[in-house]
């Protein structure tokens, strides 16, 4: 299974095991990964389980979708590694991949 | 002895109540009660992501089991809670079991209106509202099929929509002169009553269905005087707040358990989140939100309010309806009155309508349009007025406007 490093605001780093197809998001959510809000449980709706992808794994994900990238345009903290952790899926080649969340959500 | 905090419902309400109520140091017990067998779980994907089978149970849970551990709360599942002494402030359950609360949130949602026809009961007449339902609803789902969803509201159109990709012959009888008529603007409904012809769909509109007919099993729905072939039904036609429990136990209920804007019912030992509400929102409407925003952010609330620590509800409502490769996100309540300003075109597949009261921006549906949506969710908190001729000027950025 992936590993994944999810890096709090205040610098606490998890890492956990995230199965193949489920998203960056779920990975987070389902280990009480403080940080990610997702209300929406994932469907690209209400921009509150923001990134920033750790610039060496930019090139790795898939480029976001038009709705991602306009949810995003108004994030609080937007960097240009930001990404909506719930339209990332997790495949094997994310292994080691790393991502820290922003100081809020909302 | 420590203070026991008693939920009843184990929905999305009550998930976020116990991660408020501990993220706020509550210390004592916390207890959720559940009449379905499952640990609180998302419904939005029920009829879409799971009921396509892109997304399996597990993934639907909103905690892992862990979070009910840590945070010391213990689930009592499929057991419904029967009655509420509120003089000695205790819970009795369907299995006996009586439990004694310092405060309760009631979190108890909705569930499906039934169709009061002739046939309702037969074999192969489905409703969706949990898990259940839909495992019962999927296997009969198979290309080729022929389905008739009663009912043009999202849940029907939102299975219409999976259906008509699995390749079944979908059917969707509405009521109403149009779909989704309850929940979107005009302009919306026809949007998307064509988009629903485009993949095949047929729309009875107008069109009350009558009864289901079938020896054993369903075999037609009839409709409009006629009888209209049909393998498998889906009933889609509302919803009904779980609010009798609150209502025995003498607690103002108006289709809907009646709350302030801090979640409380009268009772100061009472609260309620959820679907299940009626609350008074900041300009003095009543209203009956059905949405994972209202239960999440009520919820929230409650769980202040039952903290010693009550905060005004105000957030902006939001909702979202995933049908084809369409993402209709709306924030806001509409109402009868306010002026519509579309903004881009609909035959482009992304536009947005919003809903101006007063000058200033009370609603926005968007359509594939995202940042309407979210510029728009700032607009409506704001109490901003813009210019009509703004909102519809494309050439003006939404960034711009904000």
């Amino acid at each position: 299974m992936p590993k994944i490093k999810y890096i709090e605001h205040n610098g606490k780093e998890h890492d956990v095991d995230v199965p193949v197809g489920w998203s960056v998001m779920e990975g987070a959510v389902k280990n009480l990964i403080p940080g990610i809000d997702a209300d929406c449980g994932g469907a690209c709706a209400c921009a509150t389980c923001h990134v920033h992808v750790d610039a060496a794994w930019t090139d790795k994900i898939p480029p976001k979708q038009d709705m991602e990238e306009t949810m995003l345009d108004f994030a609080q903290e937007l960097t240009p590694t930001s990404r909506l952790s719930c339209q990332i899926k997790v495949v094997p080649e994310l292994d080691g991949l790393v991502v820290r969340m922003p100081k809020s959500q909302h | 002895m420590a203070e026991h905090f008693v939920i009843v419902g184990a929905g999305q309400s009550a998930a976020q109540a116990v991660a408020t109520l501990r993220a706020e140091g509550f210390a004592g017990v916390i207890t959720v009660v559940g009449d379905e067998p499952f640990a609180p779980y998302q419904r939005p994907p029920l009829s879409k992501a799971y009921l396509s089978g892109a997304m399996e149970r597990d993934r639907l849970f909103l905690k892992p089991d862990a979070f009910y551990a840590d945070a010391r709360c213990a689930l009592i599942l499929g057991v419904a809670a029967a009655s509420i002494d509120r003089r000695q402030q205790k819970v009795s359950l369907a299995n006996g079991r009586v439990l004694s609360y310092d405060k309760l949130l009631l979190a108890t949602g909705t569930r499906v209106r039934r169709i009061p026809v002739a046939g309702a009961c037969l074999p192969g007449v489905h409703y969706l509202r949990g898990i259940a339902d839909v495992d019962s609803l999927r296997p009969g789902l198979v290309e080729g099929q022929r389905l008739a969803v009663v009912g043009g509201g999202y849940i029907g159109l939102e299975v219409a929509a999976v259906a008509a990709k699995l390749g079944l012959e979908v059917t969707v009888f509405e009521a109403l002169e149009r779909v989704m008529a309850r929940a979107v603007s005009r302009g919306l409904s026809t949007f998307y009553e064509r988009e629903h012809r485009g993949a095949g769909v047929r729309l009875e509109l107008n069109t009350g269905v009558e009864a289901f007919k079938g020896e054993g099993r369903l075999a037609a729905v009839r409709a409009a005087g006629r009888n209209h072939p049909a393998d498998v039904a889906l009933v889609g036609i509302g919803v009904i707040p779980n609010v009798e429990l609150a209502k025995d136990a003498g607690l103002p209920c108006e289709d809907g358990i009646v709350v302030d804007d801090c979640a409380r019912t009268p009772d100061p030992a009472i609260f309620a989140a959820g679907d299940c509400t009626r609350h008074t929102t900041h300009d003095g409407a009543l209203v009956r939100l059905e949405s994972v925003q209202n239960a999440i952010d009520q919820a929230k609330h409650a769980a202040l309010a039952m903290v010693g620590k009550p905060t005004s509800y105000r957030e902006v409502p939001w909702f979202w309806s995933d049908q084809y490769d369409l993402k209709l996100q709306i924030a806001g309540l509409a109402r009868a009155g306010d002026t519509l300003v579309l903004r881009g075109d609909p035959a482009a597949r992304k536009f947005a309508v919003f809903h101006l009261r007063n000058g200033a921006v009370a609603a926005v549906e968007a359509v594939n349009a995202a940042p309407e949506y979210i510029v728009g969710r700032k607009l409506i908190a704001g109490g901003t007025k813009v210019a009509p001729e703004t909102l519809a000027d494309t050439s003006i950025p939404m960034k711009n406007i904000a």
